[in-house]
């Protein structure tokens, strides 16, 4: 029988890096990246899973990067908002956002990317309803939501156009 | 805040989770997705000694469909539950109920198992079980057996699961010709927990139904089966009148209370509300 420990060795790949760490088990994954690594793009709001500030992509799907603990994610793929805007993955919703003054502060935008970029890659023509229903997890203290929207809106509309062309 | 220290640990068996169960007991909480234990951590509302991440037992992990009966495994994911096909065709309630269940990214780590055994009584999945007649198959080291959902729900985030016990399963009797559903929530923006929510599934042959079931929740300690409400629809068409008469029997059915947001009497009113939408919506009335 495994013996339970308060550090533990972990070993996953961020940003297409393998690392390989030795972590306090109550470390959550935002503050290892933070913290540990120094991705400080991820960013910590509520602690408790509400704002989405801290959202990270964790094995191909977006989650609450504190409601998962660093030493759950032995053996798995992390992508942060660093590794995603250095690929070119978000660059266009990058722009729109930017055009269209969807951030203001910019605590949340990382949040908003990465969980806009999941609602494209699943349904490529979202009504205005399911981007703010996708979206509703993610808090936005400045902009009222209406830039971010339209933002969402305007990339699935050129993607399109780009596909169709 | 951060989580208080603790020990974690990740048994790779079912039986050495047991034993882990047995040598901690109550020191000890089980770590299923995550998306409700990790926030009550972190708010330290709970300050177990131990965690067992149960999360490496992907044997409890699928949705299998045998004659008759639709079974979720306790780890299935709620993406999982949500993206089913299978689910989609025999139990359209929880398709339905599944967007309302917290926020994308949440439902991406949070189990049908954790949902249930944690009991919420404002979540969407305990209501759904109730509606639609669910057993939960539950093991300790030495046996397992089965709980009606009707058995199951016994107060304010209480089970009848005992110390020592896992929930493995939800078991749900597929759709029956016939047969019907509807889901709908209050919520203050949209993924967050309901206000009131009901979840509705019943029989309409030729226009009468019959055998429907009203789980509402929000509305109080456990998801409420509202049998006064329900018996209004019993051997009639869908009405005006049969709604009325639905909304007055909720009277007998629910007990909420107040919360920070919303005083007793406007959930009763959001209740009663949302009798007559869901009704119609199962009913495929024009409203």
């Amino acid at each position: 029988m495994r013996e339970p420990a308060e550090i533990m060795e972990v070993k996953l790949v961020v940003n297409g890096e393998t690392i390989s760490r030795r972590v306090a088990v109550r470390q959550n994954l935002v503050d290892f990246l933070r913290e540990e690594l120094g991705l400080t793009g991820s960013h910590f709001g509520c602690e408790h899973g509400v704002c989405g500030a801290c959202t990270v992509v964790v094995d191909g799907e977006m989650v609450r990067g504190c409601l998962v603990l660093a030493a759950q994610c032995d053996g798995a793929r992390v992508e942060t908002i660093e590794g995603l805007s250095g690929n070119g993955a978000l660059a266009d919703l990058q722009r729109a956002f930017h055009e269209r003054n969807a951030l203001q502060c910019g605590f949340c935008t990382p949040g908003m990317l990465l969980t806009a970029a999941e609602l494209l890659a699943r349904n490529p023509r979202p009504s205005r309803e399911e981007i703010r229903a996708h979206l509703s997890g993610n808090y936005c203290r400045c902009t009222g939501y209406q830039a971010i929207v339209d933002a969402v809106e305007a990339v699935c509309r050129a993607r399109r156009e780009e596909a169709a062309s | 805040m951060k989580a208080p220290a603790f020990a974690y640990v990740k048994p790779a068996s079912l039986a050495e989770t047991f034993e882990l169960i047995e040598r901690y007991g109550e020191e000890a909480r089980l770590l299923a997705g995550g998306q409700s234990l990790v926030a009550a951590l972190n708010m330290r509302l709970a300050a177990p000694r131990v965690l067992i991440d149960i999360g490496g037992l992907r044997e409890f992990a699928g949705i299998n469909v045998m004659e008759g009966t639709l079974a979720i495994g306790a780890l299935t994911r709620h993406r999982d539950v949500e993206r089913s096909p299978e689910i989609a065709r025999h139990l359209p309630l929880l398709h339905q109920a599944l967007p309302h269940v917290a926020h994308a990214a949440v439902r991406n780590r949070g189990t049908f198992g954790g949902s249930i055994a944690f009991a919420d009584p404002a979540a969407e999945l305990p209501a759904c079980s109730l509606a639609l007649d669910a057993k939960f198959l539950i093991a300790s080291k030495e046996r397992a057996r089965r709980v009606a959902a009707r058995e199951f729900f016994k107060g304010l985030y209480e089970t009848a699961m005992e110390p020592g016990e896992i929930l493995l399963a939800g078991e749900f009797p597929v759709l029956e010709s016939g047969y019907r559903s509807a889901f709908q929530e209050l919520a203050r923006r949209h993924g967050d927990y309901a206000i009131v929510g009901l979840a509705a599934h019943g029989r309409l042959a030729n226009g009468v139904l019959s055998d429907v079931r009203l789980a509402y929740f929000g509305v109080g300690a456990t998801p409420v089966l509202a049998r006064n409400a329900a018996a209004a629809f019993e051997g009639k068409a869908f009405s005006d009148a049969a709604v009325s008469a639905a909304q007055a029997a909720l009277e007998h059915d629910l007990e909420p209370s107040d919360d920070i947001h919303h005083s007793a009497a406007a959930k009763m009113h959001l209740a009663r509300v949302l009798t007559g939408r869901v009704m119609a919506q199962l009913a495929g009335a024009e409203r």
